[in-house]
């Protein structure tokens, strides 16, 4: 029972800030421009993909460096070229282009990588056993991914609030429209804060790549879940964000772990009472937990838990 | 369209004399597009292969057979509508097997379309759809399985499993949706009838391809202190479940159903569990006959990939024989035929194809993937692994009684 | 506008429903053309919410999915129990499902609009997706439902067996539809709903509560996206989860905006087009997810307000009567569009067929009845070249398309 916990939450924080890397970018972006960005997965796949033919050809730890980078690079270019254009039409034709992106992208990858998944492996400088509990093995690959990610938002936190630029970004996710009228060169942020968010959603790619299969439906499998994260933690706020990943990332882990049913906890006259429902165990439903989660907070506090705006 | 062109394009080149219009077409529908269509393609490269070789040797009855491929995208609603595009080319057999959903809808399809269109009948060979129902509540005259259904499948791996004494603790874990379902009830009833000994030690139904983090559910097997685990994942989820087991160090035996599916091989290969994963198949090439394995090194010289469908190559030949027996290939008569027929498989023994619900019934092979032994031909997706046969279940020993009720037409 | 003015296009949608299927008689044809239909009505549906409210769902298929399945039932019932519902009528089953699922979700998604709402569609349209593998009991499981639709009782002696009977049924109910839909926008209601749209603040003030118009607006778009499922319920006899699923919400989208949000035969226009193509061309290219997505993305770039917006930029132009000063420069960009247009498609062919299809068939490909080499410098220079004039000859055109819009609203303003 011990080990059950331990491996839980070891995996359920690991996979929160797996969530976290991606949903950093996305909140940034989002509260700042208040484009809601569909295609934000699909750089994460593009992040993976990268990384590993990088890997194969050169080395992992140049794909590290070089893979999100070029990850950001595509994503400031699409924010120039693309989003601007459509920027003026309002929120909606935005948030349909991203929608349209994450599509094409999705097509290309197919096209270049092939439709099965890719021999996308752990290097083996980090191929090796991190610790020994209670008789199962943890991988240290998992103890670097949770690193990486530590260190990427202890990062974020000291450039948004140390730099000049990241003051001005975190007035951007608050109040936008002051900040434009200040007189910053608010076109040139959104750029940069794209990219920025694009480069942090390849590096989780990068990261998680070797450990989650690397395949074209790995962004839509994981996208769905970022919006929830992003939605529950609150607009605006990257705190908010982290917490939201953590609670996510450990009751999908934790909730697969139970095998009570409905009838288990509530007694068999509503177990029967709900008929199919009442048989499904909490461990076949724990994917659908954050959307549940998802509706509720959106139904009850709109801002989320740490958000100080709706939209 | 262009499998249409390519494969008229080799009929014309064969005889130039026979008409364009004198075709027998089989109409191929799965996913030629999206996440399925690897699987789809290799598929459809199968069946031209083995339309090519009936045709170098004649063709049927004068005539040449040709596949028209159709792209179903997965979805039962898109399958019907390129069934009738299929029928309204002129097509008379359908033949499928990616996804029971869109099995059970052309089953369904074609029967209704039968009672409707008297005369007009269209035959519905199913390959690879293994949900039991079609051959049993859902039976109808006009559909045939060549494939084991997921109860043979079972009935055969827990046979095998009954001569394994190292067994004692069993863990399932499958997909929740009806396949997955029935592959952990029919496991439950079936090791407590021939082993009762064996202990089930958990029972787990995961939703389908949305997990991407198996290692919860690992460390659950863990903990329950199985020793082997019976699985009828198949996809991401196998290799997915194979990954986090290698991660987390588990060492226990899989038996599956799909392990040797597209990735599957490359999963095991890159988790290194040597011949600790077994799958039931209907054949194993490296001790397959002389005759299969030089079929499948000509296969593979030509295509590029291995064998996934003996079955397919049964299918071809079994109605090859039927049409030739008929001397006709009006779709009632070549029905006739096919059931009740028995038929010299293509990895040997003798199969029949069961006239009660038109299921076919052939020896099964349980194989373990691993390293290969010398002199063993053929390896997996590049791997330098392959198959190893572990054990064999005569057909006899497969059959299972069915609840099919069938209509047969007058 | 003179009465027969009104009713004119009314006139000729009935006579199109009517004898499209005269003229085209295969049974693909008449499946397309019966799918077109329900496409009309359920992307109709969706711009009630979308362009008539101002709200973006991403979740609408739920209703058009449950209300299928509920039309299912109905006809199992019907045939079960021998009750003397003939077919016609179940799409008042779809419906009243429709109706019943947008009253109870619409209840918690209607509170708020923009982001919130859309987010909120997407939690439930997951929600419903992923419960339909749970409970198999509803949804069938993975195998879906099937009914038989020549079990009901029959309707004025027809019993809906074969194809073109069922298309009749689908059309009637389509016209139905479309007319109520139209309707609806021109009641005081209707405008309403647009003024909430548009300005939620001072519509609060004119004294209407902005919840309950969108709360109505959401529960008139879940009826007759009910009706659109039953009617497809009816069409393929088989209901699976997918109908309720992301992809197909993601295709309403595609229809009603590529079609035009900004005007009531928008949606119809992209319903028949996505539908068109989502039949065909698969046959046609395997490349053919690659095109839908740019076609999107192109849509939402250059012309937000789909096809029937760019059809009525022209309608001033139309009514003055000054069409013709802009046909000269159009039929100049032809040409320069036309090269552009192939080159990109032959880029996306060439690419596609190398990438995927070369390794398992060799490089030879058909293209426009020509035969190609996929890995041929020859064929990519003449692809990239194409596209390249093709942009050129589009810069250097521009010009002119501009002075003769300025030329043709001018002369408009001074007529006027």
């Amino acid at each position: 029972m011990l080990e059950l916990i331990t491996f839980s939450t070891l995996n359920g924080v690991l996979y929160g800030m797996l969530l976290f890397m991606m949903a950093s970018g996305l909140t940034l972006i989002f509260s700042m421009m208040g484009v809601l960005n569909f295609a934000h997965a699909s750089f994460y796949m593009l992040g993976a993909y990268f990384g590993f033919e990088i890997a194969r050809h050169i080395g992992f730890w140049p794909a590290f460096v070089v893979a999100p980078l070029l990850v950001g690079g595509i994503g400031a270019i699409v924010e120039r070229y693309g989003l601007r254009q459509v920027h003026k039409y309002g929120h909606v034709p935005e948030l349909l282009f991203t929608f349209g992106l994450a599509f094409v992208i999705e097509e290309i990858v197919q096209m270049f990588w092939g439709k099965l998944p890719v021999d996308y492996r752990t290097p083996p400088s980090l191929d090796f056993v991190a610790f020994r509990l209670f008789d199962t093995t943890y991988p240290a690959y998992r103890m670097f991914m949770l690193v990486t990610a530590v260190a990427m938002f202890v990062f974020l936190l000291a450039i948004l609030t140390r730099t000049r630029v990241g003051l001005i970004i975190q007035a951007s996710l608050t109040h936008p429209n002051m900040v434009a009228m200040l007189g910053h060169d608010v076109p040139k942020i959104f750029m940069l804060v794209f990219g920025v968010g694009a480069a942090l959603a390849g590096l989780a790619g990068v990261i998680a790549g070797p450990a989650l299969v690397t395949q074209p439906s790995m962004a839509a499998l994981l996208g769905p879940i970022l919006f929830v994260v992003i939605v529950v933690g609150g607009l605006g706020s990257l705190s908010g964000a982290f917490v939201a990943s953590i609670l996510i990332g450990l009751v999908q882990t934790f909730a697969v772990a139970i095998n009570a049913s409905l009838t288990d906890l509530f007694g068999p006259t509503i177990g029967a009472a709900l008929g199919d429902l009442g048989n499904v165990t909490v461990a076949q439903v724990a994917p659908v937990i954050p959307y549940l989660l998802l509706v509720l907070i959106l139904i009850f506090r709109p801002t989320g838990l740490f958000g100080t705006r709706e939209s | 369209m262009r499998a249409k062109i390519a494969a008229a394009a080799v009929a014309f080149a064969l005889m130039a004399g026979t008409a364009y219009a004198q075709n027998i077409k089989i109409g191929y529908i799965d996913p030629l597009s999206g996440g399925g269509a690897s699987v789809g393609e290799g598929g459809l490269k199968t069946f031209q292969y083995l339309a090519d070789e009936i045709n170098a040797a004649g063709g049927l009855n004068g005539k040449k057979v040709e596949i028209v491929g159709f792209d179903n995208k997965t979805n039962p609603q898109e399958t019907l509508v390129q069934a009738q595009k299929a029928i309204d080319q002129g097509v008379r057999f359908l033949t499928q097997g990616n996804g029971s959903s869109v099995a059970a809808a052309l089953s369904d399809f074609v029967q209704k379309y039968n009672d409707r269109n008297p005369g007009k009948e269209v035959l519905y060979f199913n390959y690879a759809a293994v949900d039991p129902v079609l051959t049993n509540d859902k039976c109808n005259y006009w559909h045939f399985r060549w494939d084991a259904n997921s109860d043979i499948k079972m009935s055969a791996l827990t046979t095998f499993m009954k001569g394994r004494s190292n067994i004692k603790k069993v863990y399932l874990i499958n997909q929740d949706y009806s396949f997955g379902q029935s592959v952990r009830a029919q496991a439950r009833v079936m090791m407590k009838e021939k082993r009762p000994d064996i202990q089930i030690v958990g029972d787990e139904l995961h939703p389908l391809l949305k997990i991407t983090d198996f290692a919860p559910y690992v460390a659950k097997i863990k903990a329950s202190g199985a020793d082997s685990v019976v699985t009828g994942n198949w996809g991401q989820d196998i290799a997915l479940l194979l990954k986090a087991a290698a991660d987390a160090g588990l060492q226990v035996d899989w038996y599956t159903y799909y392990a040797g599916g597209a990735g599957g091989p490359t999963a095991i290969k890159q988790t290194n569990l040597n011949h600790r994963v077994f799958a039931i198949q209907e054949g194993v090439n490296n001790s397959a006959p002389d005759s299969a394995q030089k079929f499948e090194t000509a296969f593979r010289a030509k295509v590029g990939m291995g064998l996934w469908y003996p079955r397919a190559v049964n299918e071809m030949r079994m109605f090859a024989k039927a049409v030739t027996e008929a001397k006709s290939d009006e779709p009632k008569a070549v029905a006739a035929k096919l059931e009740g027929m028995k038929f010299e498989v293509f990895d040997g023994g003798e199969g029949t194809m069961r006239a009660a619900d038109h299921q076919f019934f052939q020896d099964m092979y349980i194989a373990s993937f691993g390293a290969l032994d010398p002199g063993a031909k053929f390896d997996e997706e590049g791997t330098g692994w392959g198959w190893k046969e572990v054990g064999k279940v005569k057909a006899a020993d497969t059959v299972l009684p069915t609840t099919c009720k069938m209509e047969r037409p007058k | 506008m003179t009465m027969l003015n009104r009713a004119l296009p009314w006139v000729l949608l009935a006579l199109a429903f009517a004898l499209l299927p005269k003229i085209l008689t295969s049974n693909t044809a008449i499946t397309m053309l019966a799918m077109m239909s329900i496409n009309i009505v359920f992307a109709l549906s969706y711009n009630v919410l979308l362009g008539q409210t101002g709200l973006l769902s991403f979740g609408h298929a739920v209703y058009y999915g449950l209300a299928g399945f509920f039309a299912i039932h109905a006809m199992n019932t019907v045939v079960r129990q021998g009750l003397g519902v003939p077919l016609p009528f179940i799409p008042i089953v779809g419906g009243a499902a429709g109706l019943f699922f947008a009253f109870i979700f619409g209840w918690v998604s209607t509170r708020r609009a923009g982001t919130v709402f859309s987010m909120i569609s997407l939690g439930l349209g997951e929600l419903v997706a992923a419960s339909s593998l749970i409970l198999r009991g509803f949804f069938g499981g993975e195998e879906g439902v099937t009914a038989n639709r020549t079990k009901l009782p029959s309707f004025l002696g027809h019993k809906f067996g074969p194809q073109i009977e069922v298309y009749y049924l689908i059309a009637f109910w389509a016209f139905v539809c479309i007319v109520l839909m139209y309707a609806l926008t021109r009641t005081p209601f209707g405008r309403m709903c647009n003024a909430v749209r548009e300005n939620p603040e001072r519509a609060e003030f004119v004294g209407y509560s902005t919840q309950r118009v969108r709360f109505i607006s959401f529960c008139l778009s879940g009826f007759f996206a009910g009706v659109a499922g039953a009617l497809a319920a009816i069409n393929f006899e088989i209901m699976n989860a997918q109908s309720v699923g992301a992809a197909q919400s993601g295709s309403v989208l595609l229809m009603t905006y590529a079609g035009g949000a900004g005007y009531f035969f928008g949606p119809i226009i992209g319903a028949i087009i996505i539908t068109w193509l989502q039949i065909t061309l698969s046959d046609v290219t395997g490349a053919w997810m690659l095109y839908f997505g740019l076609l999107f993305i192109l849509v939402v770039m250059f012309s937000p307000g789909g096809i029937a917006g760019w059809l009525m930029l022209h309608q001033p132009v139309w009514r003055a009567g000054r069409l013709g000063k802009l046909a000269p420069s159009y039929a100049l960009a032809a040409a320069p569009m036309a090269m552009m247009l192939l080159g990109a498609i032959m880029i996306i062919e060439a690419a596609h067929h190398q990438l995927v299809k070369a390794a398992g068939d060799g490089p030879a490909m058909h293209f426009l009845g020509l035969s190609l080499n996929s890995n041929s410098p020859l064929t990519w220079a003449v692809a990239i070249g194409l596209f390249a004039l093709g942009v050129f000859g589009l810069r250097l055109v521009w010009p002119r398309i501009s002075d003769a819009w300025g030329a043709a609203l001018a002369n408009d303003k001074a007529g006027a």
